[in-house]
């Protein structure tokens, strides 16, 4: 919120500077988010008298001697209309800084530093300067628009600072507003918070007015929908002379950014700034059949509002009607239909207060919104209401622009705009803090900030004023004190009072951790992606129309389409991540990411939907393949203190034939594979892909599990080397299944080389196995063994048609 | 052979072939197989000799013997020592000949590293676990209710329009804080209560400095007589072990519905020291986090005597500590996997 330190200075007297006000409203709870002087940019100008002129020969020119107050008068050439002997203007001296204007002289271009120079000939000391040189417009100061040098008055003494003449030395703090102070939403609002914050006495603005006697008879007001207008007030202004706002009024607009437009509409906006209060004025004439009503729109009803756009309303929509139809979408926009015109006679002002919850949310769905729509969201309390009619009634007559009517009608649901009283122990109110601040203290902090504070022993009582709605209890007094007595004043201390607590991780959340560290030592770095993906991602990977991942939970309001299904899968984010890696020229890596996958019971929600987590591993360069994938499953199953084996599977993305289901106690937790050459090329990959994704949640049971010690033999394991030569067609598991069935004693099978070629002969391969024997109770024969690989080997012909390579 | 004669000339003989062998020697494996000519028990020179035993008179047999043993001692210790220097000089080839360029690249051991947020994440779990913390992770999808309503924020409430939410039904949302997750816990736990809730949160921003998905972490004392200064006392030290010692903070007045008093909390800049630097726009102070006392309705809402009980609270973006406390200047490049960044950050 913009406040110009001159509009807070109406209603507290501020003796501090600029930075100590901002350092002192930062401590309190007010951060400045931006301070600038109004005319920051500007320096080296002051009021100089034209004592003499002459034009330049067969030039637009004029050579002029000027009193700038620098004791000998500079000669300065001016291009200006309206530069004349006897008149005062302000003079940038060299060494100056104004703004730079385009050939129109009315754009601003950047800034420029005044040199001396010479103008066809002449010689130039300084410039004459326009308003708009100055940054100054008509609004800010009466004459600054023209075209041409703005016109100083007479009695300025030469050579003085333009700043504080065209108010430039003002400045605008641009103030953060939390949510629970709406009150604090206005410059009077503030100006209470900066009063009890110097210690100073708050100055009311002026409220008075005289009614004239004239009333509208029969008028009525009525509120049919009380639970979104608790308080309504109008009021007839008559004899209206529309006409434009005095300089003041204007230039003050004119800092907090808003263009004049009339007496009365700036009237309106004055007060929206000034008191937080939205109001509206319509065209008296315009209003049918001699009544008011705030109602809920009917279905389909239509309003044309002043910026000339159509609205279908609905009954969530509250509409301001006169006897016949709706005149105005209430506190976000009046109607066309009455609208204040340059030939307005009368005037009803409304101030009004609307449930915010009600403007936030018609405001958000008709598209349409204003300063008072955004005003009425945050909040606008009934005491500044009532205050804000006295207020426009008062400037009316202070402006001229017509006469206060007696005609003033309230309809309000009954709250009151008086203080209410609220109780509290001083000892409860400390016991927040942790400190004891002093009794004196909290009395003259909470009186600063009109509470009328009372104490009688431990009991406080204060009244809290209408305005302060966020007051509920001895906590929000206990704030109150403390942002005033300073935060510096709290003691750290360490939960003296607390009870000794057992903290700590619990048997998932160490697990995860265990098996994420476990995923770094295969190289493999931890990525982190949303929790939601694209529709795309799901077409990425080719899955079916009734594919389970396609049932995915929809945002209803996501940032962007690419950003609104709630993923039931890791995969997509995993393949872009190792096609960006690759588009950045890292052409091998390994990433992984635990993360939930969301898996819904029912679309739309209407239970909390099944959250998994679930790891997702990416691995891609020359040296990966499906095995060093495979390879991390293994670590993954080792870490988490279990068993995977895997089958052949068919899944859209991946490879038909590299790719594998994970299964543990018979049950399928995950996948991995190959990503499939179409999908590497739809995303630019120069390297292949492989992927896996494990159901972690599908694991937790063997959470915590504890290594068990299995006693060393004393006797020696016996190795022997296996070449078989077999069908292409057999696979290594077939061949580790018969081996291990074949005898009890075998502890291990490993393929160590698999040889195809023409010296195994067409469709068939060799394959070299170290098999482990383990021996048990005692030692193993070299006779004993001999008779297992017997074994073995019988078994291997026999099922699966297998002979020892010659 | 006859007589002792002859055998000092075959001696001599032998010996000189030795010596002239010598010459000729280069390895050890010739040393051995040279030696094996003259020591091999059947077929050796030497060897052979001893043979010649049974032809010499019986006298003289025993000076025979000694001269052939003599002859065997002699040439085992000229073999022994020129076996040792060739041996001597075969170690010191080898070593030479695996000489190597140490000055060429290292064999990387490849390992990876844990995301810089699961880093942050684990530090403060570290420190808090050590005070008494549980580890609570509520769900990413969270009702209106436990996301707002119980956090004394109902429908009407403007705090509403601070966070923008992902709505998913009417009733379901994205959760926009962790404080969701705590009204859980409170529910089903009578205090003393400390748990930290970590997670991911969603609100929908998206800029330079903006993700729609951030984490942060949620710490909530509720015990008797807790007051604003446990929650600095705590906060001094967990900035103290995050960011170094000599690290403060400073409190000043905030809002959050569910926190009354509520703080924003600044944190000494611990690049300049509180001199003024760009990392901290010349102030000296950092903000850190959001804090404060629990608001008693939120206690009432969860069936916890506000009268008899009160806590604490403070939430941390862990993005941002994490972009602090390594230099990170984009959020955005924490969730893009780049290998470039995710190696970098090891602490």
């Amino acid at each position: 919120m913009l406040v110009p330190l001159s509009w807070l200075k109406d209603y507290v007297d501020i003796d501090v500077d600029a930075d100590v006000l901002e350092e002192k409203l930062f401590s309190c709870g007010f951060e400045v988010e931006e301070k600038y002087q109004v005319g920051k940019d500007i320096s080296g100008v002051v009021v100089g008298e034209v004592m003499e002129c002459e034009p330049i020969p067969e030039t637009h020119l004029h050579v002029c001697k000027v009193d700038a107050g620098q004791g000998e008068l500079l000669q300065i050439c001016c291009g200006a209309d309206n530069v004349c002997v006897g008149k005062k203007f302000p003079v940038a001296l060299p060494g100056a800084v104004v703004y730079a204007t385009a050939k129109d002289h009315v754009t601003i271009e950047g800034l420029m530093t005044i040199k001396k120079g010479k103008l066809r000939g002449y010689d130039s000391c300084g410039m004459l300067c326009s308003g708009t040189e100055l940054g100054v417009s008509e609004d800010m100061y009466p004459g600054a628009g023209y075209n041409g040098l703005l016109v100083l008055p007479n009695e300025l003494a030469n050579g003085a600072d333009i700043k504080p003449v065209l108010g430039l030395d003002d400045w605008i703090f641009d103030i953060s507003i939390t949510a629970n102070r709406p009150d604090c939403q206005s410059i009077f609002g503030m100006a209470r918070e900066v009063a009890a914050i110097l210690d100073k006495p708050v100055k009311m603005p002026a409220l008075d007015y005289t009614e004239s006697g004239i009333t509208k008879d029969g008028f009525t007001v009525s509120v049919s929908a009380p639970d979104l207008c608790p308080r309504y007030i109008a009021h007839y202004v008559t004899d209206v002379k529309i006409a434009e706002s005095p300089a003041w009024m204007k230039r003050r607009l004119a800092l907090v950014g808003i263009n004049a437009i009339s007496n009365v509409v700036d009237i309106t906006n004055y007060i929206l700034k000034e008191l937080g209060q939205p109001m509206h004025a319509f065209d008296g004439d315009f209003l049918e059949g001699n009544a008011i009503n705030v109602r809920r729109a009917n279905d389909g009803e239509k309003i044309v509002t002043l910026d000339e756009k159509e609205f279908a309303l609905d009954s969530s929509n509250l509409v301001i009607c006169d006897g016949e139809k709706p005149v105005a979408l209430a506190g976000i926009m009046g109607g066309l239909n009455s609208e204040i015109r340059e030939t307005t006679a009368s005037v009803m002002f409304e101030a009004a207060k609307f449930a915010r919850d009600n403007i936030r949310k018609s405001s958000r769905k008709l598209g349409q919104s204003s300063d008072s729509s955004q005003r009425y969201s945050k909040g606008v309390d009934e005491y500044a209401t009532v205050m804000a009619m006295k207020r426009a009634l008062h400037l009316i007559e202070e402006l001229g622009c017509g006469k206060v009517s007696s005609t003033h009608v309230e309809v309000s649901s009954g709250n009151s705009i008086e203080p209410a009283e609220m109780k509290a122990s001083i000892a409860k109110v400390n016991g927040v803090l942790g400190i004891e601040v002093p009794t004196d203290k909290i009395v003259k902090i909470l009186t600063g900030l009109n509470f009328n504070p009372v104490v009688n022993g431990d009991e406080l009582t204060i009244q809290v004023p209408a305005y302060r709605e966020d007051m509920e209890s001895y906590p929000d007094i206990a704030e109150e004190v403390i942002r005033m007595y300073g935060y510096d004043n709290v003691i750290p201390t360490f939960l003296d009072a607390a009870k000794v607590t057992a903290g700590g991780l619990n048997t998932t959340q160490k697990t995860e951790l265990k098996l994420k560290r476990a995923l770094c030592t295969t190289g493999a770095s931890e990525g982190v992606h949303y929790s939601f993906f694209s529709p795309a991602d799901l077409d990425l990977l080719g899955l079916a129309e009734d594919a389970p991942e396609r049932k995915a939970i929809r945002i209803i309001n996501p940032i962007n389409e690419d950003l609104s299904l709630m993923r039931t899968t890791l995969v997509p984010q995993m393949i872009h991540a190792m096609a960006r890696n690759q588009k950045n020229g890292r052409l091998d890596g390994r990433i992984f990411e635990v993360g939930n996958k969301f898996l819904p019971k029912s679309v739309p929600l209407t239970e909390y939907p099944d959250e998994r987590t679930t790891l997702c591993v990416g691995v891609f360069g020359k040296d990966e393949s499906f095995f060093t994938l495979k390879g991390i499953a293994e670590k993954v199953a080792e870490t988490l203190l279990v068993k995977f084996t895997y089958e052949a599977v068919t899944m859209p993305f991946l490879h038909p034939y590299q790719a594998a289901k994970i299964i543990c106690d018979g049950k399928e937790v995950g996948f991995l594979g190959k990503v499939t050459y179409e999908i590497q090329k739809a995303e630019d990959m120069r390297e292949s892909g492989y992927v896996m994704e494990i159901d972690l949640k599908a694991l937790e049971n063997y959470y915590g599990a504890v290594p068990k010690f299995a006693p060393i033999s004393k006797f020696a394991d016996e190795v022997r080397d296996l070449a078989l030569v077999t069908d292409k067609s057999v696979t290594c598991g077939a061949i580790e299944d018969v081996i291990y069935a074949a005898c009890p004693y075998v502890k291990s099978v490993t393929l160590f080389d698999i040889y195809e070629g023409k010296q195994v002969g067409e469709n068939k391969k060799s394959m070299a196995f170290t098999v482990v024997f383990a021996p048990k109770d005692e030692e193993l024969t070299t006779e004993a063994v001999d008779k297992f690989v017997k074994k073995i080997l019988n078994n291997l012909s026999f099922k699966l048609g297998i002979e020892m390579r010659s | 052979m006859q007589d002792l004669n002859e055998l000092s000339a075959v001696i001599a003989q032998i010996k000189q072939e030795i010596t002239d062998g010598f010459a000729t020697l280069e390895s050890s494996k010739a040393v051995y197989e040279f030696k094996k000519l003259f020591m091999d028990s059947k077929s050796g020179k030497i060897g052979a000799l001893m043979k010649e035993m049974k032809n010499i008179a019986n006298e003289s047999k025993a000076a025979f013997g000694k001269g052939v043993n003599d002859l065997k001692a002699w040439a085992n210790e000229k073999f022994d020592e020129l076996d040792a220097k060739l041996k001597e000089q075969e170690a010191l080839a080898r070593y030479e000949n695996e000489k190597i360029d140490i000055t060429m690249p290292a064999v990387k051991c490849k390992c990876g590293k844990l995301h810089p947020v699961t880093q942050v994440r684990n530090q403060l779990i570290d420190i808090f676990s050590s005070m008494g913390f549980e580890v609570f992770e509520g769900s990413e999808i969270e009702t209106d209710f436990y996301n707002f309503t119980a956090l004394n924020t109902p429908q009407d409430h403007p705090a509403r329009d601070m966070q923008d939410t992902f709505y998913l039904s009417p009733e379901f949302l994205l959760r926009t804080q962790t404080s969701a997750g705590q009204i859980h816990v409170m529910e089903k736990q009578q205090p003393p209560i400390k748990i930290l809730s970590p997670g991911k949160v969603f609100r929908s921003d998206d800029d330079a400095t903006h993700s729609p998905m951030f984490t942060q972490m949620e710490g909530l004392v509720v015990d008797k007589n807790i007051t604003l200064c446990d929650l600095k006392g705590m906060l001094d030290e967990l900035v103290r072990k995050i960011f170094g010692e000599g690290t403060t903070t400073r409190l000043r007045p905030s809002y959050f519905p569910f926190t009354e008093p509520s703080v924003e909390v600044d944190v000494s800049c611990f690049e300049c020291g509180g001199k003024g630097c760009r990392l901290c726009k010349g102030t000296g102070w950092i903000e850190v986090l959001g804090a404060g006392i629990v608001n008693r309705k939120v206690l009432a809402n969860c069936n916890i005597d506000p009268d008899v009980y009160s806590g604490l609270a403070f939430g941390i973006g862990i993005e941002r500590l994490a972009m602090l406390k390594y230099g990170i200047n984009n959020i955005k490049l924490l969730y893009e996997s780049d290998l470039r960044v995710l190696e970098q950050i090891d602490d």
